[in-house]
């Protein structure tokens, strides 16, 4: 994409649109112990996530849904981030993401690796909440108590 | 699709009145302008009396510019923008004229009050109610539809019974649909919904076959928000009223682009907002039939709407005076009539007709990229596009476009059961106001085309 029109070339970088394209872990995760739906009644995005949480690390994580080219990106990138990481780990590095969308650029948190692909959000205050859609089903998953594996996964619409 | 027709504008060809000025806007063939016709001369294409130019230059927000580049602004089915009549009404309101109104005899509360009830007047001609009496300010369309909710759906005399009906359609935006709902919810009423056809027309069969002996209320909007359909009113109406039921217009998307005359529809209340008729935010009217304002039971309660007051009981004002407690938006009141004036100076006729141009080259142009799929189909269409481009969430059209200083619309559009009829979450829609251009339409086609490469 040519042209630095509006910020959107940061938004849109190659990173996210590869994200967006080819979503990683998408899809059930069967064997998973955390579940939960996070909805953006703003656009209609819905994603799920599914987490395998052993000894409050992150053994496996998926996500399923329906978003926007920032939601999807977001969401696949965060499996990938999360992937392994100890539940605490999870939520400081939420944190951090979190002030890179909020925060002045000055404010930048180091370490982020690919995750920093999203300091263009920065620019769209509307589009925050698309970003940080898969994190707060994350927290809201996280927050539940342990389900049983394998419950009928939550209901959403198939990936277009 | 291929040509969908502005409904005024085959109205217009078919003879109805208005039609003596030359519709050439409304039977132009859908074709491809050559990229880069000046407005002017776009301009000239609707017709001698439509002079776009100058129409453009009464509002001033078009002269602004978005990340750097001209505005275009497709948005107008949300909000449209204010021509300078609007904003000269309402500060000279504040300027010259302003006090409260109803209340004082002094020489300025007397200005005011008459500056309002003139106000009322006008929109009773623009809606061609047969008495003043019948208009009632409200906030806007969604005051005005809770206004019937309460003082008809639950009003002392005309309240709904447990097992009583009200019809809605599925293509009603969540203000025409919610305040039925909980109604229904209240009252232990049955809510019952209009089908779609495929085209997204609305089930005309089963509207007749929904109806029964209990159906009171009939609820339906004139135009679809998501899909621009027209629907047919005075046909509703007529098959409504046989069965012995009020029918309620949300007037909000045609109140700004048809030529509605509520004695011509036969609906019995009518409701549109200001601010989408180029007029201010926060004001709009309710339109409903005599008999049945007398009927109903006040909805609010304060200064204004009373006839007298005793510790132990208070009498009411007659309507419309009984609907409006408070202090009322004295400005607003007086802005919307600057804007109908404004509309009707214009004509509604030549309006319609240049937004059906408007609609009829972007729907061309639009289904003519791979990948775009137009939503709607139906053969009655005004003022606005949905559409779906493939493998793009709309809020990332809607963000690019933004980019390229385009305005639009993206979401569920505050109708989430047609949506899911639709088995989409969202869409992102292109409404077009009278000041448009078919460069802008150019513009919007170029833009699609950059989503395209940017999410290829």
């Amino acid at each position: 994409m040519s042209g630095g029109f509006g910020g959107l070339q940061e938004l849109y970088g190659e990173v996210i649109l590869d994200h967006n394209r080819h979503p990683r872990n998408f899809g059930p995760l069967p064997g998973a112990n955390h579940h939960a739906v996070g909805d953006n009644p703003l656009c209609g995005d819905r994603v799920a996530i599914h987490l395998r949480v052993d000894d409050e690390r992150i053994e496996e994580i998926r996500f399923e849904g329906v978003g926007c080219a920032i939601s999807t990106a977001s969401a696949s990138m965060m499996t990938e981030a999360l992937s392994g990481k100890s539940l605490a780990e999870a939520q400081e590095l939420f944190d951090r993401f979190h002030a890179l969308l909020t925060k002045p650029a000055a404010a930048d948190a180091p370490d982020l690796g690919k995750l920093a692909a999203f300091a263009g959000v920065r620019e769209f205050p509307m589009r925050v909440k698309c970003a940080t859609l898969a994190w707060h089903a994350l927290q809201s998953a996280l927050a539940a108590p342990a389900a049983p594996p394998a419950p009928p996964p939550p209901k959403v619409a198939e990936r277009a | 699709m291929s040509s969908p027709r502005s409904a005024t504008a085959a109205a217009a060809a078919a003879g109805m009145p208005g039609a003596s000025r030359p519709a050439k806007g409304g039977a132009a063939t859908p074709g491809r302008a050559a990229p880069g016709t000046p407005a002017g001369a776009a301009g000239a294409g609707a017709g001698p009396a439509y002079d776009l130019a100058r129409v453009r230059a009464d509002f001033p927000m078009l002269a602004r510019t978005v990340h750097g580049r001209p505005l275009v602004y497709l948005d107008n089915a949300a909000t449209a923008q204010k021509p300078r009549a609007v904003l000269e009404a309402i500060s000279g309101c504040y300027r010259d004229s302003y006090a409260n109104v109803g209340r004082g005899v002094h020489e300025l509360a007397q200005v005011a009050t008459g500056a309002r009830e003139r106000a009322r007047e006008t929109v009773r001609g623009f809606l061609g109610a047969a008495a003043a009496g019948e208009i009632v300010f409200v906030r806007g369309t969604t005051e005005a539809i809770n206004l019937v909710a309460y003082g008809y759906g639950r009003g002392r005399r005309t309240g709904l019974k447990a097992g009583d009906e009200v019809l809605i359609t599925v293509m009603e935006h969540h203000s025409n649909l919610v305040p039925w709902q909980l109604l229904c919810e209240e009252r232990d009423a049955v809510l019952r919904v209009v089908p779609l056809d495929r085209r997204g027309e609305l089930d005309l069969a089963a509207l007749g076959r929904l109806l029964s002996p209990r159906t009171r209320i009939v609820a339906v909007t004139q135009v679809s928000n998501v899909l621009g359909t027209v629907n047919p009113v005075a046909e509703i109406a007529d098959i409504v009223h046989r069965r012995g039921a009020v029918l309620v217009v949300d007037g909000a998307q045609a109140a700004p682009r048809l030529t509605v005359d509520v004695a011509l529809l036969g609906c019995d209340f009518y409701a549109f907002s200001g601010h989408k008729v180029y007029g201010p935010s926060g004001i709009g009217a309710l339109y409903g039939r005599a008999e049945l304002l007398a009927e109903m039971s006040p909805w609010q309660a304060g200064g204004g709407m009373i006839e007298t007051v005793r510790l132990t009981g208070t009498t009411f004002a007659p309507p419309p005076d009984r609907f409006e407690a408070g202090t009322p938006n004295i400005e607003g009141a007086i802005g919307l009539a600057a804007a109908l004036d404004y509309l009707t100076t214009l004509g509604l006729n030549a309006v319609a007709v240049w937004e059906g141009r408007l609609l009829e080259r972007a729907a061309a142009r639009l289904s003519a990229i791979p990948g775009v799929r137009l939503v709607g189909e139906a053969r009655e269409r005004a003022g606005l596009l949905s559409f779906l481009v493939e493998g793009v969430h709309p809020h990332d059209v809607a963000t690019v476009l933004d980019g390229l200083g385009i305005a639009v619309r993206a979401g569920h559009h505050c109708a989430q059961p047609l949506m899911e009829v639709l088995d989409l979450a969202a869409t992102t829609r292109a409404s077009f106001g009278l000041y448009n251009t078919l460069d802008e339409v150019e513009a919007l086609t170029a833009a699609v085309e950059r989503v395209r490469e940017v999410f290829a």
